[in-house]
């Protein structure tokens, strides 16, 4: 179906310096600052959310990122932490990684993250349904999903390593759209292959034609696997290509990374100073 | 059929070592090498910054594992090395003498050369008792300095294309650090050779990694390079080598001015010190 | 933690016990000594050090010029060819061992003299300092005339004229540091001690006269970081060693750049102390205030970020806090004073500015209750609580008694956050458990680890940094390597 190699050719495109530095604090903008470990405890969280806030505390140019993602036991610390700060707070909620648990658990575990203050929440589909064919029961988890996040933004992670084909990207793409998603969201990061550029481009398909048709613009986020500057400027490039420039904006289009940040800070410093930086001169919180 | 004897050899494609991989220059770029004559030897990579970066990525990355090692092992890999050049030793008595060197000096250079390494891997396990110490402090205190590798070590090697590559090398990794270094220029053939000696002795990739190409485009981001920890100037030119070790500046490198041909200082130029203090009592 | 922290002094309210302040003489002004003689200095431009817990003026003293230091820079080299060069070793020996015992012998002077200009406790100065500047001298005496033995080579030469610049947080302790090893190996030296701190070099050359030194062989040229620049980048010294900030550091690394000078740096620091959760928490509570709280925290080495283990970091808190709570601010003089003044204006604004930035950032700040006095530069010890490796507080040196506490996780996280700085001076790790303590000392790339303790020092021990926090080491034999030609460093 040709978005391996659309994908790939438009992977070797390459811009201009200036549009580099443009693209880094950009990326910087659109990251969701992630940590989804059963090893989190408060104290890691809110160094992420300090690194959120202030990547690089001896530049205050540096962009915050767009959020910080974590499990929903952790959002009210998250909360405090990037209070005033303009970082979103995400919560991975319904179960997250499998998705395997009765819907009731899974819209108490999306109420809980709203209610302690969750901006948005990444749920995941049942790719066990989706597989076995039965899209109403995928269709009416969201939409009950959905209702249960109330002003948070919802977006709706497929897994699209357990989805197998493009087909599939492409039908659950258009499934979460209609049934109320905001955000479509590749991977759960916990799974190799997680995002890839092909994937990323059929779900930017979809969002385009989604918006022709309905006129409401769906964001999409790659995550998992995301580790370079380069890396994050090959998905730049594809948005920019595939859903148009409307999509270069953080509202539309995140990346779920951990260590991608400390990259493109890199990136950002070898541009201003000419010399290759280095990782002590960057934070690991 | 006089002409079946004289078959067409299969010639060698001379391209980078980084990573324990030979990747051509990301750049797709290559010089000519010629013989001492001036008759075409063979394309070397040209590596670029890029390259370099990788080179120094790579570095890095084998650091923790290298530095990690027994000394004990990481003496029996160097001693490997000086088993597998030996095994080579006629390939690069060629090819030192097609870059020009009289067939006596190629052969004395090569044995200098496994020599050194043989020299050097005996240190391993002896550096530490020699350069480390027991403190004895005015307090109850156990109190004792050990040599630990400083780090990634960027190397400008010489332009003797084999001993002298080996000598800047050899005292670099013996400690633990791990080195990017650029080849002799007008002479690079001998150290990719060498690339392949340490890729078959056990040597885990990106310890050494090989860059060849021009020495004035390489050299000035490997100094500059903020996650490089020393500077081995012994091959820099001398119109060079002040504004390398100014860029080394940036980030405090240890910097090795060019010195003696081998001996302890090589390594220990490349080490740093490290005391630790505990309380003694009950 | 509640702020009140019962204060346990109601009772036992402590007499001020100050130390007598009649022992020291000092001059209205002084001059340059070079050549073994006091003399004028052609510079027009001069200062005056203060007494920064009063504010009150003590001497003035000298801005070398470029004549001043070419005439200092000459009457060393002079004293290197001639006379300390050629000298035998053991009759180096005699020299320091002379100057030792002159420094034991006015040590109290000495101490009141160095609390007045730099304004720390007279306890350190007196318990810390001097004794360990003695020894200092003591110590490489006995390497004059064994330096064959040293590991340098059968016949070790000295380099010639060291420049030597140093701080101003311990000044004849670092001067020490500097002057000892050079003269063991047979150098001879120019140094110039830092603008606010001079009183006591300038006894020390009082010392050297004493002590028969031939003329020389020391010579202390006063001034700010031009006449450092000017001596450091003189080409008639071979060898350059400076203590003091990294930014400094880098601009002298360039400037010897594609010289043959010899180099060696001792710069800032950013050190983890780490504290596991299963160290004794009241040593490791005393080493935490020991850490950063000595010497005002003005000190490369300081302990400024704690690394707490997540699951005691709440009781190593309120442990440290009622500890803080104990602390003495006030007069350097009084015996009982923990933490004196902040040497200057200028430390004292950088100190108050990060701490807004800390505030700003986010990290909690607290102080005990402590009465400040109204004359003089003075900072309560301080901690911030809540900071993560991404506050500029956990990220630049403060060199205040400004300490930051993180938490972590396990071992390995503790480490990654302790080596995640540029810098590589020191570190502490608390922990009962001594396999933890060889791991994690190991991994932490700095050049000293305190292992149940901080802020040790001895002159056989050898102390220095890595990566941004220089390199060369001082003390013990791996410090004569900084001054003989052949070996490296």
């Amino acid at each position: 179906m040709g978005a391996e190699e659309r994908a790939a050719r438009l992977a070797t495109r390459s811009i201009k310096t200036t549009a580099k530095a443009e693209a880094i604090d950009l990326a910087i903008g659109m990251v969701d600052l992630t940590t989804l470990e059963g090893a989190d405890t408060p104290g890691k969280v809110r160094a992420m959310c300090a690194k959120a806030v202030h990547p690089d505390p001896t530049d205050p140019e540096v962009p915050r990122v767009a959020a910080v993602c974590v499990y929903p036991d952790l959002v009210a610390e998250a909360v405090r932490a990037v209070e005033g700060s303009g970082v979103g707070v995400a919560a991975v909620a319904t179960a997250f990684p499998s998705g395997r648990a009765p819907l009731e658990a899974k819209l108490a575990d999306t109420r809980a993250a709203v209610a302690a203050g969750a901006t948005e929440i990444d749920m995941v589909i049942d790719r066990g349904a989706f597989l076995a064919g039965d899209y109403m029961k995928v269709w009416d988890e969201i939409v009950a999903t959905r209702e249960a996040c109330g002003d948070a933004h919802l977006k709706v992670i497929f897994e699209t390593g357990e989805l197998a084909t493009y087909d599939n990207v492409r039908r659950a793409s258009w499934l979460a759209m209609h049934a109320g998603a905001d955000f479509i969201k590749t991977s759960t990061g916990k799974l190799s292959p997680a995002a890839t550029l092909p994937v990323t481009l059929v779900m930017l398909e979809a969002v385009r034609d989604f918006r022709a048709r309905t006129g409401r613009r769906v964001g999409v986020k790659p995550a998992g696997g995301i580790r370079t500057t380069k890396d994050a400027i090959k998905y730049l490039v594809l948005v920019n290509e595939t859903a148009g420039p409307d999509w270069l904006d953080p509202a539309a289009f995140r990346l779920g990374a951990s260590s991608l940040l400390n990259d493109l800070l890199m990136q950002r410093q070898k541009l201003r100073t000419g010399v290759y930086a280095g990782p002590d001169y960057f934070t690991l919180d | 059929m006089a002409q079946s004897d004289a078959r067409l050899p299969v010639r060698k494609t001379y391209k980078l070592f980084i990573g324990g991989a030979f990747p051509r220059s990301e750049s797709g770029r290559s010089y000519v090498v010629n013989d001492a004559r001036g008759g075409f030897l063979a394309n070397a990579s040209q590596a670029s910054r890029k390259d370099a970066r990788d080179a120094v990525g790579a570095a890095r990355k084998a650091f923790g594992g290298w530095s990690g090692r027994t000394p004990y092992n990481r003496g029996q890999i160097l001693y490997r090395i000086a088993e597998m050049l030996e095994g080579r030793r006629g390939q690069f008595v060629e090819e030192l003498r097609a870059a020009g060197a009289a067939k006596g000096a190629a052969g004395a250079e090569v044995d200098e050369a496994v020599d050194r390494w043989v020299w050097y891997a005996g240190w391993a396990d002896k550096l530490a008792a020699v350069a480390g110490s027991a403190n004895p402090v005015a307090g109850p205190f156990f109190n004792f300095s050990t040599p630990e590798p400083t780090g990634v070590v960027a190397i400008v090697a010489p332009d003797s294309p084999l001993l002298g590559l080996v000598s800047v090398v050899a005292p670099a990794i013996v400690s633990g650090n791990t080195c990017v270094v650029v080849a002799s220029e007008p002479a690079p053939l001998p150290a990719i050779t060498l690339a392949e000696v340490l890729a078959t002795s056990d040597l885990p990739g990106g310890v050494v990694n090989v860059l060849t190409g021009r020495r004035a485009e390489l050299a000035p981001w490997l100094a500059s390079h903020m996650d490089v920890n020393a500077l081995d100037l012994a091959g820099a030119p001398a119109d060079l080598a002040g504004s390398l070790e100014e860029a080394a500046a940036g980030n405090l490198k240890r910097v090795l001015r060019p010195g003696p041909e081998a001996g302890i200082e090589r390594m220990t130029a490349l080490l740093e010190t490290k005391t630790v203090w505990h309380p003694v009592g009950t | 933690m509640s702020s009140d922290v019962p204060r346990g002094d109601a009772l036992f309210e402590y007499a001020p016990a100050p130390e007598s302040r009649d022992v020291v003489d000092i001059k209205p002004a002084y001059g340059l000594f070079i050549g073994g003689e006091w003399v004028d200095g052609s510079s027009e431009t001069r200062s005056k050090t203060i007494d920064p817990s009063t504010e009150e003026p003590l001497a003035e003293v000298v801005w070398a010029d470029a004549a001043d230091v070419d005439r200092a820079v000459a009457a060393a080299r002079k004293a290197h060819d001639e006379v300390w060069g050629p000298m035998p070793g053991r009759e180096r020996a005699k020299y320091l061992y002379r100057l030792a015992r002159l420094i034991q012998e006015r040590s109290r002077e000495l101490a009141v003299l160095e609390s007045i200009d730099n304004g720390k406790p007279i306890r350190e100065s007196r318990d810390v300092d001097l004794p360990l500047v003695a020894a200092h001298f003591f110590y490489h005496a006995g390497w004059a005339d064994k330096l064959e033995y040293a590991g340098y080579g059968p016949d070790p030469r000295p380099l010639g004229v060291a420049a030597q610049v140093i701080p101003w947080n311990f000044p004849l302790l670092m001067l020490a540091w500097k002057i000892a090893p050079a003269l063991a190996c047979g150098n001879t030296v120019v140094l110039k001690p830092a603008e606010t701190t001079p009183l006591t070099a300038l006894a020390f050359a009082e010392l050297c006269r004493q002590a028969d030194l031939p003329p020389g062989v020391v010579n202390i040229v006063t001034g700010a970081g031009e006449t450092g620049r000017l001596l450091v980048e003189h080409p008639g010294v071979d060898k350059v060693a400076f203590t003091g900030s990294t930014e400094v550091g880098k601009q002298i690394a360039r400037a010897v750049a594609g010289t043959a000078k010899r180099l060696t740096l001792e710069l800032g620091g950013k050190a983890a102390n780490i504290v596991f959760d299963d160290a004794p928490l009241d040593q490791a509570v005393e080493g935490i205030v020991n850490g950063i709280f000595f010497n005002q925290g003005h000190v490369c080495c300081a302990g400024s970020r704690l690394l707490v283990q997540e699951t005691v970091a709440e009781e190593v808190l309120d442990r440290l806090k009622v500890r803080m709570a104990t602390l003495r601010v006030g007069d350097p003089l009084d015996k009982n004073t923990d933490i004196g003044a902040i040497n200057s204006a200028a430390q004292l604004e950088r100190i108050r500015a990060l701490s807004e930035i800390g505030e700003r950032e986010g990290a909690e700040r607290w102080s005990p209750p402590c009465e400040l006095p109204s004359r003089g530069f003075w900072f309560a010890p301080t901690v911030f609580t809540g900071v993560a490796q991404s506050h500029r507080i956990a990220r630049e040196e403060i060199f205040g008694p400004v300490l930051s506490v993180l938490t972590f996780r396990t071992p390995a996280e503790a480490v990654e956050k302790a080596n995640n700085t540029p810098y590589g001076l020191s570190a502490g790790v608390w922990t009962e458990k001594g396999s933890r303590i060889l791991w994690t000392a190991q991994r932490l790339r700095a050049g000293v680890v305190w292992a149940n303790t901080f802020n040790k020092f001895d002159p056989a021990a050898p102390f220095g940094g890595y990566r941004e926090s220089g390199f060369g080491r001082e003390g013990g034999r791996h410090g004569l390597g900084a001054y003989l030609a052949g070996a490296q460093r």
